[in-house]
């Protein structure tokens, strides 16, 4: 069983603040889906949602700038990571996100690199 | 009372606390001579009693007659003496006579850290389950054995190693230090968790002992909520949690001592005070910060304290289940949780959810997978709960399987 990191890559900043039903329902598809994977015993972490406002870029000679830039066409707000026996085990899970089926974003998945691995 | 009714019921409530402050004194390398002066204690009242009937006030002659009895062993032996006399000076520098302390302040710091010292990360689970429900319980060999399903032989030995295991850990009966608390604390809720749960759903067929476990669970818990460095949120929620699940003890079983499942429990049975005791002690339990899996278990006993389905009942409930298993996954709590989804969402949906949990040994897995197909494809409903019924290791299983089965063959 190998572990596999869960990029949400958002796509689209929303116009309005969402209602408080829709971030409640929000809320729970995250959690069910969540839920489904932990039923299955193949959830590594539930990583953490990232923030945009007070972040920073830190670059090379401590040249640092605010960031990321939400106009920008992508970003990252959150990972988690899963357990599967493979890549396409792990897509499977990634097709059922809510971000993915409610068209928000995509999910990037990559494995996890042990110091074994050779890759 | 006569003494032939009144030493048993005595024997289950002084003779822990007799070993609890006998065994702190002497400490735990000495726990065996605790539990003897104890028992022999009894085995005296049993004598004298009978013939000279029950003296005015049984539980201090009880006491009268442990401290006489442990003071003779101190001075009759060597090891005692060598190893409590330099304590006893320490606290009483000017008196010679020995001070053995039964107040009730005593007896409860005593059987607290007991708890503690029994509790012990370097002995397992089963042995510490084993060894409260002796020592701080005041069971019988025998009576563990039943609800553990095994025999005395195998229990006197669990219990023998654990003894030598604290013995050489150099356990110390003491509070841990404020640093500890926490960690040490965790191990503790664990073992009465399952001390609980041992009652609760235990296979052994003797109902009362298995109500009793579930009680003294409760009444060790509620020790540690009264003292107030371990009355934790997590320690309330736990209580909450045992007092919610108790409050069912009436209704889980007809007249016949039949199991009743909880959807066909009369709910009149239910006991109301336990169910606003265990609310009490979930308000108490919601401060602080950490949400420990005992706040969500109780969380999820308080909803089913309410009979009627309703859709928020359920909605709250699955999302329960669902941090629940992020915190810790368990094959039933996963179960559960499909459960709790086809109430939200549909038996259909369920099925999908339930066909990945691939838990291909277990029976409630393939009971589960039955009640879904249930209505919607009932061969499939049947083939599933005759895989659970092969599966069961019980009687009292295969019995609500059985039923089932036959209930669908009917349709």
């Amino acid at each position: 069983m190998k572990e596999f990191v869960l990029i949400f890559r958002t796509s689209s900043t929303p116009s309005a603040p969402p209602t408080k039903e829709q971030a409640e329902q929000m809320m729970s598809s995250w959690m069910n889906w969540m839920g489904s994977i932990a039923a299955q015993d193949k959830l590594a972490s539930r990583g953490s949602r990232l923030g945009i406002t007070d972040s920073k870029v830190v670059g090379p000679g401590n040249v640092v700038t605010n960031g990321p830039f939400t106009e920008i066409k992508e970003f990252i707000n959150g990972f988690m990571i899963v357990k599967a026996d493979s890549i396409d085990e792990a897509v499977e899970f990634a097709k059922e996100c809510p971000m993915v089926t409610g068209g928000g974003g995509k999910v990037e998945v990559r494995p996890a690199v042990n110091p074994e691995d050779n890759n | 009372m006569a003494s032939e009714e009144l030493i048993p019921h005595l024997f289950r409530t002084e003779f822990t606390k007799i070993t609890a402050v006998l065994c702190r004194l002497f400490g735990i390398e000495h726990m065996e001579a605790a539990e003897d002066i104890a028992s022999e204690t009894f085995l005296s009242a049993l004598e004298i009693w009978s013939y000279k009937g029950v003296p005015p006030n049984p539980v201090a002659w009880l006491y009268t007659v442990a401290k006489n009895k442990a003071k003779n062993l101190m001075a009759r032996n060597q090891t005692f003496s060598k190893k409590i006399e330099p304590q006893l000076k320490r606290s009483s520098a000017n008196s010679e006579e020995i001070e053995i302390d039964l107040s009730e302040k005593n007896i409860s710091d005593s059987q607290l850290q007991m708890l503690f010292a029994i509790c012990h990360p370097s002995i397992p689970a089963e042995a510490q389950i084993g060894l409260a429900l002796r020592v701080l319980c005041g069971f019988g060999i025998e009576e563990i054995a039943n609800a553990f399903l095994t025999n005395k032989e195998t229990i006197n030995k669990r219990l023998y190693r654990a003894k030598e295991k604290l013995q050489q850990e150099n356990v110390q009966i003491e509070f841990p230090s404020e640093k500890e608390i926490n960690k040490r604390l965790e191990t503790v809720l664990t073992t009465l968790y399952l001390l609980f749960n041992e009652g609760y759903y235990s296979e052994s067929q003797d109902a009362v002992l298995r109500e009793d476990f579930c009680l003294e669970a409760m009444r060790l818990s509620y020790l540690l909520v009264e003292n107030e460095t371990t009355n934790q949120p997590n320690v309330n929620a736990l209580l909450s949690l045992m007092c919610f699940h108790a409050s069912r003890f009436e209704a889980r079983k007809d007249k016949n001592g039949e199991p009743v499942l909880y959807e066909e429990q009369d709910e009149s049975l239910w006991n109301k005070e336990l169910i606003n005791k265990g609310i009490y002690f979930l308000n108490k339990a919601s401060t602080g910060n950490e949400i420990s899996k005992y706040h969500i278990e109780a969380s999820i006993a308080y909803w089913h304290t309410i009979k009627t389905d309703t859709k928020e009942k359920w909605e709250s409930i699955l999302q329960l289940y669902n941090r629940l298993l992020m915190i810790e996954y368990s094959p039933v709590v996963a179960l559960n949780r499909t459960f709790a989804l086809s109430k939200t969402q549909g038996k259909k949906a369920a099925i999908v959810e339930a066909e990945k949990l691939q838990l291909s040994n277990n029976h409630f897995y393939y009971a589960l997978l039955g009640e879904l197909y249930k209505g919607i494809d009932n061969m499939k409903a049947k083939c599933n709960f005759e895989k659970a019924y092969a599966l069961a290791k019980t009687q009292t299983d295969k019995q609500i399987i059985r039923r089932n089965i036959d209930a669908l063959e009917q349709v």
